[in-house]
């Protein structure tokens, strides 16, 4: 078998040139700006659930929850600072909304061990256990929130300094977004060394392409996934976090309309794979924003034609992973 | 030490709502090489898969090195001193030869005797020792795989028809590194169908059929009986042929 | 209790609990006169059909599809759009009916046919885009589907409440229009669970069962899976369209949040499961069990628990959540709760005790 190529990944470039004769410059650059940034939050979310799926062949339907719950404590979080995020000053803003994402890591990063524990482990194997009792998880984690947060919508201000914008060749770029930007690819370069560069990235690799094998050579598989589970939780918060702070809303409904964003993008990435799911998320995000430009009333079905698109010419994504 | 280092009494194994193994006695003595033999789906692999703990036995009582490891998980096993080469060579594809080495270390650093070492017996896996291993032949795969339980000291080395499908000159390799190893003091249990390279690397033999052992003994004792050969030969061979 | 197909509750106690439901819903009109009772008897005879359907697909194969809402709103839908645009009456609901469930069998199917060559688990996430997609189209189709705010229409006279059977009451109670049809509905619904009981419970059922056991062996007999499954999928996308025509027929309004909403798909889905998937019995207890949940356990955690909400420390903690809105949550308890401990739910448990 050959190593995996990389060359699928070139749609994604490819997508965005040929947007380019669609419009003008300056709008293909703010529309190429927003839909990276829209990818690397999309990312955020997604990353964890292809992760924890290729490592323990478990597909988490309530992964969602850790959106919407990384939203609502983002949006607590931001209100009790609201000092700091209505000042106008460039630490005490992005000091706030550091807190927001921290916080939403730390609450979701502890409900993902909480959930792991209770409803996840004892259906490793059944896909359709797995399936009906996460989305149980779900149900419960949803309501919980309703509990907690009540219905109705809550709002949420951008802190001052990140409010405008700033104009790159004649084209305006929305500050928030730059932030956005700067905070999704930190954590995916931090993520990629992790994988790439430490031993608990190496076994991670290679317990998504070989379970038994790792533990076959003394490896707790079980405490590795613990850990991969609750770090996608986090990665999720904080993915819900950014997104809620640049949406300024904030309803419980997030969860639900970000999870099928979430699953088109590791579909499309291939099931397992990070790489994947990092051009997945970028190329949903494109072609979201593109296709929201050109032609709004098609945005809303654009993610999942692609989807279909991608899978008809690589029926298992982008970069899939070999198992073996 | 006193005893076998691995024995497993009257072990049966479930797969599913499949039994593959009826009661299964056997003992690996120590510092010796055990060959086990058989035709396929003898159950000589579901009996390697539950000595890891990767299928669990039903019923009957695995010892390794006095110790009950009937009902411990897999790395726990592992961490015993047993390296493992499966059937499927559990070859990390996406890793490179070298990360798929490191895997094999304790704690992520080589000991250079042994790496040596490995690289003399394997000079190919040198040259491509940063390529990934997916890139390898099946026979370089299968040097990997054996080149990894070889890399830090082991009490049992099981290994799971390693010749299988391979060109002779990589057998001849193999068979020079299990001899190493056995000269080393390893105890090596090995299932194979090739009866020249158990012949020239075993000391002991097993010979199972339909989920039992049925015949047990000294290897030289079964080179000199080419009736017992005929009847467990051809358990072992009716099936390729 | 032997109906047609041979197939039976399995147990004395969902043989009781099932004749009970039966009886109860036809007495329902003279026992508990009353639009709203009438709405609920309705309702539980349409979510019983609704997730029999489901559970051919779930229980006999094995899938878990969360598109299944897509196939009630067809058959709402083809009912709601003529009768809207005022094209007669009984021919209306008859052909939009029929040109529903085939509509939705052949979506069904061809979705199926199209994803089930991936893993299964592809297949679950591929209906949650479509049925998202699906409702995209109803919501943003305003021509044809009436958008958000969906489609209002009449029904042929004798179905409305002004319209009189009988001059005099009938053991006290009014026999008007909509007691039709709510008999109506009844008896349809009726009839189509028994046609999916005599359906699962031929040598057709008893392929699909063997494929739920076992895809690799049932395919090496013979039998082509793919084929079989989108047969199923099929089935139950048909019969999801005709519980939808029924749903039209009782609202008398149909709408994306009506028929087309994510909780309907989780109802259903709770419905199989709890009730116990596989043997269609148990999701018609399930169905009726939802649906009274949705009524009745509102009023009761509204009723119950002031005295808890006054309790000292764990007051303010345990109030949001005994809160009349959070029933759900304590479904979704109940849901992961069976899921771990009876997965064969309410029906196969009992059958797995008679047979211990």
């Amino acid at each position: 078998m050959k190593p995996p190529s990389w060359s699928p990944v070139l749609i994604v470039p490819l997508l965005a040139l040929a947007a380019l004769p669609a419009m003008a410059g300056a709008t293909w650059i703010t529309l190429t700006v927003a839909g990276v940034t829209m990818g690397v939050m999309l990312f955020l979310m997604a990353s964890g659930l292809t992760l924890v799926f290729g490592l323990m062949d478990v597909l988490n339907f309530a992964h969602g929850a850790f959106v919407t719950l990384g939203a609502f404590v983002a949006v607590s979080v931001m209100g009790a600072l609201a000092g700091q995020a209505e000042a106008a000053s460039w630490g005490a803003n992005l000091a706030a909304l550091g807190a927001a994402a921290a916080a939403a890591a730390a609450a979701c990063g502890a409900v993902g061990w909480v959930f792991e524990r209770v409803i996840v482990r004892r259906v490793y194997g059944s896909h359709l256990r797995q399936i009906l009792i996460t989305v149980g998880g779900l149900i419960i984690a949803q309501q919980l929130i309703l509990a907690g947060w009540g219905a109705a919508p809550l709002h949420v201000g951008k802190p001052l300094m990140l409010r405008g914008s700033i104009s790159l060749a004649g084209a305006a770029i929305e500050t928030y977004r730059l932030a956005a930007l700067a905070v999704g690819l930190v954590l995916f370069a931090l993520m990629l060394g992790v994988l790439n560069r430490t031993r608990v990235g190496l076994l991670v690799r290679a317990g998504v392409e070989n379970r038994e094998m790792v533990e076959a050579l003394g490896f707790r598989i079980r405490r590795l996934f613990v850990g991969v589970f609750v770090a996608g939780a986090a990665l999720a918060g904080v993915g819900g976090a950014m997104w809620a702070v640049y949406q300024e809303t904030v309803t419980v409904a997030i969860g639900a309309e970000m999870t099928i964003l979430v699953f088109i993008v590791v579909i499309i990435g291939g099931l397992g794979s990070v790489g994947g799911c990092f051009a997945g998320a970028i190329l949903v995000g494109l072609a979201a924003n593109y296709v929201g430009f050109l032609a709004p009333r098609l945005a809303l079905g654009t993610n999942i034609a692609l989807m279909v698109a991608i899978l008809l010419w690589r029926p298992r994504g982008l970069l899939p992973v070999s198992k073996s | 030490m006193t005893g076998p280092l691995l024995r497993l009494s009257g072990v049966q194994t479930h797969i599913g709502r499949y039994h593959i193994l009826h009661g299964v006695d056997l003992e690996v003595p120590e510092g010796r090489t055990t060959v086990l033999l058989g035709r396929n789906g003898a159950g000589k692999t579901t009996t390697l898969r539950t000595i890891m703990g990767l299928w669990r036995a039903s019923a009957g009582a695995l010892q390794f090195g006095g110790r009950d490891i009937t009902r411990m998980e897999t790395p726990d096993i592992a961490r015993l001193g047993i390296a493992y080469v499966p059937e499927t060579m559990g070859v990390f594809t996406q890793l490179t030869v070298r990360e798929n080495f490191l895997l094999a270390t304790a704690g992520g650093r080589f000991d250079q005797r042994r790496l040596q070492g490995v690289f003399g017996l394997f000079p190919i896996l040198e040259q491509k020792f940063d390529q990934t291993a997916g890139g390898l032949s099946g026979g370089q795969k299968q040097m990997l795989a054996v080149a990894r339980a070889m890399l830090e000291p082991c009490r049992l080395m099981i290994v799971d028809e390693p010749t299988k499908g391979l060109a002779p000159s990589i057998i001849t390799t193999l068979i020079e590194a299990f001899r190493l190893l056995a000269d080393a003091g390893t105890t090596i249990l090995l299932v194979e169908q090739n009866f020249h390279l158990a012949r020239s690397v075993g000391d002991g033999v097993a010979a199972m059929d339909d989920g039992r052992v049925v015949h047990a003994g000294r290897m030289a004792d079964l080179a000199a009986d080419e009736a017992l050969q005929a009847r467990l030969l051809g358990l072992s061979l009716a099936a390729h042929q | 209790m032997k109906p047609l197909s041979g197939d039976r509750p399995g147990h004395p106690a969902a043989t009781a609990l099932i004749l009970l439901l039966l009886a109860a819903l036809v007495a329902l009109p003279f026992v508990l006169p009353g639009a709203r009772a009438m709405g609920t008897g309705g309702r539980i005879a349409i979510f019983v059909v609704l997730a029999a359907s489901y559970d051919i697909l779930l229980g006999y194969t094995g899938i878990v599809s969360f598109a299944h809402t897509v196939f009630f709103a067809i058959g709402a839908y083809a009912v709601a759009i003529p009768l809207a645009r005022g094209w007669g009456g009984w021919e209306s609901i008859l052909l939009g009916t029929l040109a529903g469930a085939v509509c939705a069998a052949t979506l069904s199917a061809a979705i199926a046919l199209l994803s089930l060559r991936v893993r299964a688990i592809f297949f679950s996430m591929v209906t949650l885009a479509a049925a998202s997609l699906a409702q995209l189209l109803a919501s943003q189709m305003r021509d044809v589907t009436g958008g958000e705010d969906g489609i209002t229409f009449a029904l042929p006279p004798a179905l409305t409440p002004a319209f009189r059977l009988l001059a005099e009451p009938l053991f006290g109670t009014r026999v008007d229009g909509r007691m039709l049809t709510y008999y109506l509905i009844l008896a349809v619904a009726l009839i189509l669970f028994l046609a999916m009981l005599r359906i699962v419970n031929s040598p057709f059922g008893r392929v699909l069962q063997a494929i739920r056991e076992n895809a690799f062996r049932a395919e090496a007999l013979g039998y082509r899976v793919v084929t079989y499954r989108a047969l199923a999928s099929g089935l139950a996308g048909g019969f999801a369209a005709l519980a939808g025509s029924l749903f039209a027929l009782q609202l008398r309004y149909v709408g994306p949040d009506s028929v087309l909403s994510f909780d309907i798909m989780v109802d259903i889905l709770l419905m199989v499961v709890i009730g116990g998937m596989g043997t269609l019995f148990g999701p018609a207890l399930g169905a009726a069990l939802i649906v009274m949940c949705h009524t009745y356990l509102q009023l009761a955690l509204q009723s119950m628990p002031q005295t808890v909400r006054d309790l000292p420390l764990i007051g303010p903690l345990v109030g949001p959540l005994l809160a009349p809105d959070r029933w759900l949550l304590w479904l979704g308890v109940l849901f992961v709760a069976i899921v771990y401990a009876f997965p064969a739910g309410i029906v196969g448990t009992l059958r797995q005790r008679r047979r211990a």
